[in-house]
């Protein structure tokens, strides 16, 4: 995992399949970048599915979560759809898993991104990671006690 | 992962209040793994008896369980007139009836004001108790449902009745 005080890399990848995002496009907002292995995981609320249950209560810090896994364009559309999730998927998908392997969050032996989570600043700057055993939904407690930790800190300033 | 915050006066407690093992589950009506861990918990507390306190907490996965929220407003409605229990379970055993028209029939069985009922049942207070719990599972790291909680700390064990019951009774001890 990248360190705690790293500048966060640029990225551009697919967030619909006729759209692009860039990580700078979302200066100004604290950004939550979840990596994780694969959409369509066979359980009811998974993490992506948590996440959208979360959305609000990341709002209230400023802050936007996006998923990044290898999947291509179209499988994220069709997840998004059927799961009705309110967030960005991006597809780390060409040249497969580039952004992940930056981001010290891609298993080489699966070929698949590992659950990596990354909170950044406004910023760009990363201010918590958490890297989750793959088969562990890390929930949204830990990102939320980052969250209110950035807000506390900017408060004291 | 500690249950935040602890059991207190707004939780909806079964059992013993005094008892020294503490049960706390966080679950969606509209969850086809919680419908199935319900009959586990009433056959666990039957065994236990006055040994175990259970609290549930609303989890609703709204966008993926479209009757979710309203399931468990209905039921905070119905607390409003000492009948949590009493919806809680008549829900679970209607998980695939639970439209705004079936809610407003089980409160009639159950013999609400339903004149009360309606106001309470579209009252903000009872979404935000909801929400209340929602946000409190997240803070405890509650990651999806059901999640179990035990004397505070979040069970990450297999909750078949055999399991879990097993280790409900150890804590007795």
């Amino acid at each position: 995992m990248l360190a705690v005080g790293t500048r966060a890399p640029e990225f551009t990848l697919h967030s619909t399949p006729d759209q692009k995002v860039s990580l700078s496009e979302l200066k100004g907002k604290k950004v939550i970048l979840a990596f994780y292995p694969a959409d369509w995981s066979p359980v009811c609320g998974d993490q992506m599915a948590l996440y959208n249950e979360t959305l609000k209560l990341f709002h209230k810090h400023n802050a936007e979560v996006v998923g990044i896994s290898v999947d291509g364009k179209w499988c994220h559309a069709a997840f998004r759809e059927n799961r009705k999730l309110h967030f960005s998927l991006l597809a780390d998908f060409e040249p497969k898993g580039a952004v992940s392997r930056m981001y010290e969050a891609y298993d080489e032996t699966k070929g698949s991104s590992l659950r990596a989570l990354y909170v950044l600043d406004e910023d760009g700057v990363i201010r918590w990671n958490y890297l989750s055993p793959t088969g562990v939904n890390p929930g949204a407690d830990g990102i939320l006690d980052a969250l209110e930790e950035l807000d506390n800190a900017k408060i004291k300033q | 992962m500690a249950l935040k915050p602890a059991v207190g006066e707004n939780d909806h407690v079964q059992g013993n209040e005094d008892a020294s093992v503490e049960l706390v589950e966080y679950g969606d009506y509209e969850c086809p793994h919680c419908g199935r861990a319900y009959p586990i918990i009433k056959n666990i507390q039957e065994k236990m008896g006055d040994k175990l306190k259970f609290v549930f907490r609303n989890f609703p996965l709204a966008e993926i369980h479209p009757n979710a929220i309203t399931a468990a407003i209905a039921t905070e409605a119905a607390a409003l007139q000492g009948k949590f229990w009493e919806m809680h379970d008549i829900v679970f055993e209607h998980q695939k009836s639970l439209s705004v028209e079936r809610l407003l029939d089980y409160a009639a069985e159950l013999g609400l004001d339903m004149h009360r009922f309606s106001k309470d049942f579209s009252d903000k207070q009872s979404l935000a108790k909801v929400e209340e719990d929602f946000e409190s599972g997240i803070r405890s790291g509650v990651n999806g449902t059901p999640s179990f909680f035990i004397n505070g700390n979040k069970y990450e064990g297999d909750w078949s009745e055999e399991m879990l019951l097993e280790v409900l009774v150890e804590k007795t001890k």
